[in-house]
């Protein structure tokens, strides 16, 4: 059961994430930005599956949740009609490929070669409680700097989106 | 056969070259910061499953800054590629060569 949702989701995944990059239908952004929404929501099956609750949880509520969202209100600000008629151009196409293709073939090559231990039976749990307890002990002090960056990331946004731009 | 780490880790590094694969080939700014979010998920994805199989909660901690910089990132980017839409009216990477020489 659990491998048959394993391929499931990783072959919704894999589905989803070409479709936001190249879809053979459409080029419109809205359209990428839906299919990015399920490309996540699908890799939080796989987080379930990895018994990894809370990131699941947090990937659906802010990936999901709050990038998509400004995501695709940054879209309907900009309005991008003309963009779509744009072609793609042959040679950064053919690059891109053989580029993309000799990375994914140094990634798999080490992954095959890489000597993965005998699989034990994992019996981790990524419950809240015991990823609460480890943030607020171990990793207090980088809770508290990601808090300034967020504070700094909020600060900047409202200085970029000032009108008069210096 | 059950599935072990080596069936996520090829599920990330799909998913890592997908997101590359835009990144390099697409034009529209939006839709390359689209496969930037892609590639970041699938770096997560792969810290999970190594925090899984290798009983170490270590790498989940890892998982949820990354989720939290990356949000703090995105809305960053797009007020970036909103100030730059203003200036120059246009979201496609060949119309912004002013640093080409």
């Amino acid at each position: 059961m659990q491998d048959a949702l394993f391929y499931m989701f990783a072959f919704l995944t894999l589905v989803f994430g070409f479709l936001v990059v190249a879809n053979p239908f459409s080029r419109n952004p809205v359209t990428s930005a839906m299919f990015l929404v399920l490309t996540i929501v699908s890799l939080a099956g796989l987080f379930v599956l990895l018994h990894a609750f809370f990131l699941a949880a947090v990937q659906v509520l802010v990936y999901a949740g709050a990038v998509m969202v400004l995501f695709l209100f940054v879209i309907m600000l900009l309005d991008l009609k003309t963009e779509e008629q744009r072609r793609l151009k042959a040679f950064g196409v053919v690059g891109g490929l053989v580029s993309v293709g000799a990375i994914l073939a140094i990634f798999l090559a080490s992954l095959w070669n890489a000597p993965v231990g005998a699989a034990d039976a994992p019996t981790l749990e990524g419950g809240t409680v015991r990823l609460g307890k480890l943030l607020f002990t171990q990793y207090l002090l980088p809770f508290e700097i990601v808090s300034l960056i967020l504070l700094v990331g909020m600060v900047g946004v409202v200085l970029l989106s000032k009108r008069d731009l210096k | 056969m059950s599935i072990g780490l080596e069936h996520y880790l090829v599920v990330s590094v799909l998913l890592f070259s997908l997101g590359l694969l835009g990144v390099i080939v697409r034009r529209n700014v939006l839709i390359i910061y689209m496969s930037l979010e892609m590639m970041l998920n699938a770096a997560n994805l792969a810290l999970v499953a190594f925090s899984r199989f290798t009983n170490n909660l270590d790498g989940q901690v890892f998982v949820f800054f990354i989720i939290t910089v990356a949000a703090a990132e995105v809305s960053v980017g797009l007020a970036l590629i909103v100030a730059l839409y203003r200036k120059r009216q246009t979201a496609h990477v060949e119309d912004l060569t002013t640093l080409k020489l």
